[in-house]
């Protein structure tokens, strides 16, 4: 064991093996395993950043649902107290209506009523002048009733 | 072995505590320990390198997962422990971990094995495990050493450094002194890193070695050493790999 020129040998050896690893070994994979570190934490990040997004969402749409309910019921409240009042309202005219076309059909009765019983009256005159006149043809003046029987007419 | 005939124990051991060697004097090449500590780190280096070419920011798949599990471990070392901003203390803090690791897992191949192929192709001496070759350790310490006093210039400047080497601990009126303790302190962060690594993988070898003479009790005592020296692999290359960072940091860090 004696200490020779082998040592120049292995300490050539030993700088060719510092410099493959300082220059070929070391850099790419120190390169390669940084850029992995940074992966995953990026991906982490975006996870993370997913989750807080994915919560700020479901809130938001409760919100919104909750948003939308409150508006639906106060459409249905207000539908309802329309449709109340369409109902009234319709209810009012058609009673005015009514009311209307009755009296209309009242008078229109009052005056048929009316004509039907002038012409009865005239009629029941005609008639009774006529079976009097055939009475009084037999046995009195006609002149002489006349009178009597007008003012008999005013009467009816 | 060397020939055909039965070694004595001795031989045995001896046999394979020798390095595979060529030249003469300093100028000694160790092969079996430049070639496989090479040839490991070009091996899982260069499938590193490779992968790390074709890796993914996606999905990570089969080994990249595994290489990105060791470098985030090894990188969160460096995280804890250096506050600086040098690009090249992760790197090399991966490197000192990864290769020595797999250079100290060769001690997990039986202790015959590699020898015995590499007899049979006509080699006939073969250290299979290079960190207990203290020619690799010192290589790598002294490297870290080199790496540590640039970085020392590099982040206080000359001055800055002059000034921590002279008034550190005890103030400027004892600058001697603190030179004194300055050298001795950053001579033995070398020395310490190499032979610590060294003795624990060249006793854990031995052994391995002392074992494998045992004959048929070799088996139930090999595996349990086996298995304990797994713990001792990643710890040796944990603690270079930690002592680097703790030097770096220190370089630098100003006073």
């Amino acid at each position: 064991m004696s200490i020779n020129a082998t040592l120049i040998g292995q300490m050539i050896w030993f700088a060719l093996f510092i410099w493959i690893t300082m220059k070929y070994v070391w850099p790419p994979l120190q390169k390669a395993m940084a850029d992995r570190q940074q992966q995953i934490a990026d991906g982490l990040a975006a996870g993370e950043r997913g989750k807080h997004d994915l919560e700020l969402a479901s809130k938001r749409s409760a919100d919104t649902i909750r948003e939308a309910k409150e508006k639906a019921s106060g459409i249905f409240a207000e539908t309802d107290k329309r449709v109340a009042q369409m109902i009234e309202e319709a209810k009012g005219v058609a009673r005015v209506e009514a009311e209307k076309v009755y009296n209309a059909k009242l008078a229109e009765l009052d005056q048929d009523t009316e004509r039907a019983r002038a012409a009865l009256r005239d009629r029941v005159g005609e008639l009774a002048v006529a079976g009097a006149e055939k009475i009084l043809r037999r046995e009195v003046n006609a002149a002489a009733h006349a009178d009597m029987l007008a003012g008999l007419k005013q009467e009816l | 072995m060397a020939s055909g005939e039965i070694p004595t124990t001795s031989e045995y051991i001896a046999h394979h505590l020798t390095n595979l060697k060529v030249g003469s004097g300093f100028w000694t090449f160790h092969l079996d320990t430049l070639i496989v500590s090479g040839a490991l780190g070009l091996i899982v280096f260069g499938s590193m390198a490779v992968l790390a070419s074709k890796a993914t920011s996606g999905v990570p798949r089969g080994w990249q997962n595994f290489f990105e599990m060791v470098l985030s471990f090894v990188n969160q070392q460096v995280k804890d422990t250096y506050h600086g901003n040098s690009p090249i203390v992760a790197p090399l803090a991966i490197t000192i971990f990864v290769w020595v690791f797999i250079m100290n897992a060769m001690d997990l191949i039986p202790v015959d094995f590699l020898p015995t192929v590499a007899s049979a192709t006509g080699v006939h001496y073969l250290k299979v495990v290079p960190t207990t070759d203290p020619n690799l350790t010192f290589a790598m310490s002294i490297t870290v050493f080199l790496i540590m006093i640039w970085m020392n210039f590099q982040v206080k400047g000359i001055g800055g450094f002059m000034h921590e080497i002279f008034t550190v601990p005890f103030g400027p009126k004892l600058a001697p002194v603190n030179l004194l303790f300055r050298i001795v302190e950053d001579i033995a962060k070398p020395i310490s890193l190499s032979l610590r690594l060294f003795g624990n993988m060249y006793a854990g070898e031995m052994v391995f070695i002392l074992i494998a003479l045992l004959g048929v009790w070799q088996l139930p005592l090999a595996l349990p050493w086996a298995l304990f020296h797994i713990l001792i692999i990643t710890l040796q290359a944990f603690v270079f790999m930690m002592l680097t960072i703790v030097y770096m940091s220190m370089a630098s860090e100003s006073h």
